[in-house]
């Protein structure tokens, strides 16, 4: 595999780590305060898998870095400049609406990306790939079920819901427009984006809700350049290491 | 459905949330009623009892069922059964229900001598 090639590949590795990673940090924060105890319970059992998934994307990644590079030292010392996730996981929880809505932008998308990554050249990113897709097609379901319960509820959750996509909407334009390094990862972004969108509008529709329209789109986040919360993630996500440098469990 | 939503940004804990507060968390969960949970361990087993939950219909509850009693492999199948529908015996009635059967030894099959062949009956 030629240099550039494998930097490509690299830095598409640590975005979807990156991206995992930092949705597993935010759902994590609702870790003892979820509406209810079952509920408390689904989140962060979803958190915990996204972490897990990112941990096979970061293993990945340091060995074909090399340079005693670790899934630790990719996770804990790199800076917001050098995170390539996803602006639209990086997002605040909100209320349960806006946390909810979050995972159902976000796993729909990975569900249908993956889907096309199980298939990819690459066998190891490949298998890391079907290897997460059944957790995340309960993502999918679980997240849904939330999307239509509180879009068709009571007017207070159905105005929550409207507020969560205006607070969410403008970066989900991000996910389908490819970084330099995704271009020639054998994705195809326009069969993404229109699956997603008909997936998307489908849901909406079931839950009473419509998509916006016309809406200017935020990005950045696959080239390092973030809204002012990943600092803030970062800075409680890495603070051990940071403060005592290669201390261990 | 009436279901309390509380907006919490990152970092927030309320203060009627916190440590020492005399604030029921319990009062929101009674809103949505109490399902009873069955799991099947194995293919070939019996659902058995696990244990119950809060959830606002048997959708939830299913899944809250998977995330509760299944996440570190208990189970290959679930039931869930809103509470109110089981009918339980009344323990103040357990003399007349079960004592009767306590002298009747003979309804056990004990005193016939088996062939070997059947010993694990």
């Amino acid at each position: 595999m030629g240099i550039i090639m494998e930097n490509r590949l690299t830095n598409f590795i640590l975005s979807i780590a990156d991206t995992t990673l930092i949705l597993a940090q935010r759902n994590a924060e609702w870790c003892g305060h979820g509406p209810i105890l079952e509920q408390d319970i689904a989140i962060t059992n979803i958190s915990l898998d996204l972490l897990g998934q990112s941990r096979n994307f970061y293993q990945y990644a340091a060995q074909i870095i090399g340079n005693n590079a670790t899934e630790d030292s990719l996770a804990y010392l790199r800076t917001e400049r050098e995170f390539k996730n996803l602006l639209l996981v990086e997002q605040p929880n909100g209320d349960w609406g806006q946390t909810i809505l979050r995972q159902y932008l976000f796993s729909q998308y990975q569900y249908l990306l993956f889907e096309q990554l199980q298939n990819n050249a690459d066998e190891q990113l490949a298998a890391i790939c079907t290897k997460a897709l059944k957790e995340i097609k309960y993502h999918v379901r679980w997240s849904s079920e939330w999307v239509v319960r509180l879009g068709d509820g009571t007017a207070e959750s159905k105005e929550r819901m409207l507020n969560a996509i205006d607070e969410l909407w403008s970066y989900t334009g991000e996910m389908f427009i490819p970084a330099e390094y995704e271009k020639e990862m054998g994705i195809d972004f326009n069969a993404l984006q229109n699956n997603w969108s008909a997936k998307v509008k489908a849901l909406f529709t079931e839950a009473t809700l419509s998509v916006p329209e016309n809406i200017y789109m935020q990005s950045g986040g696959k080239q390092g350049i973030h809204t002012e919360h990943l600092g803030l993630i970062l800075t409680e996500l890495q603070y051990v290491q940071r403060a005592y440098p290669n201390s261990q469990w | 459905m009436n279901i309390k939503i509380t907006k919490y940004y990152y970092g927030d804990i309320p203060e009627e949330k916190s440590a020492g507060s005399t604030y029921q968390s319990a009062q929101d969960a009674t809103t949505w009623p109490l399902w009873e949970i069955f799991i099947r361990s194995k293919q070939g087993l019996d659902h058995k009892h696990v244990g119950s939950l809060h959830a606002a219909d048997a959708a939830m509850a299913m899944e809250n069922a998977r995330d509760v009693y299944t996440r570190r492999q208990e189970g290959v199948s679930i039931w869930v059964v809103e509470s109110k529908y089981i009918t339980a015996s009344n323990p103040e009635e357990a003399g007349e229900l079960y004592e009767p059967a306590v002298d009747k030894i003979y309804r056990h099959p004990t005193f016939y001598i088996l062939p070997d062949e059947v010993n694990y009956m």
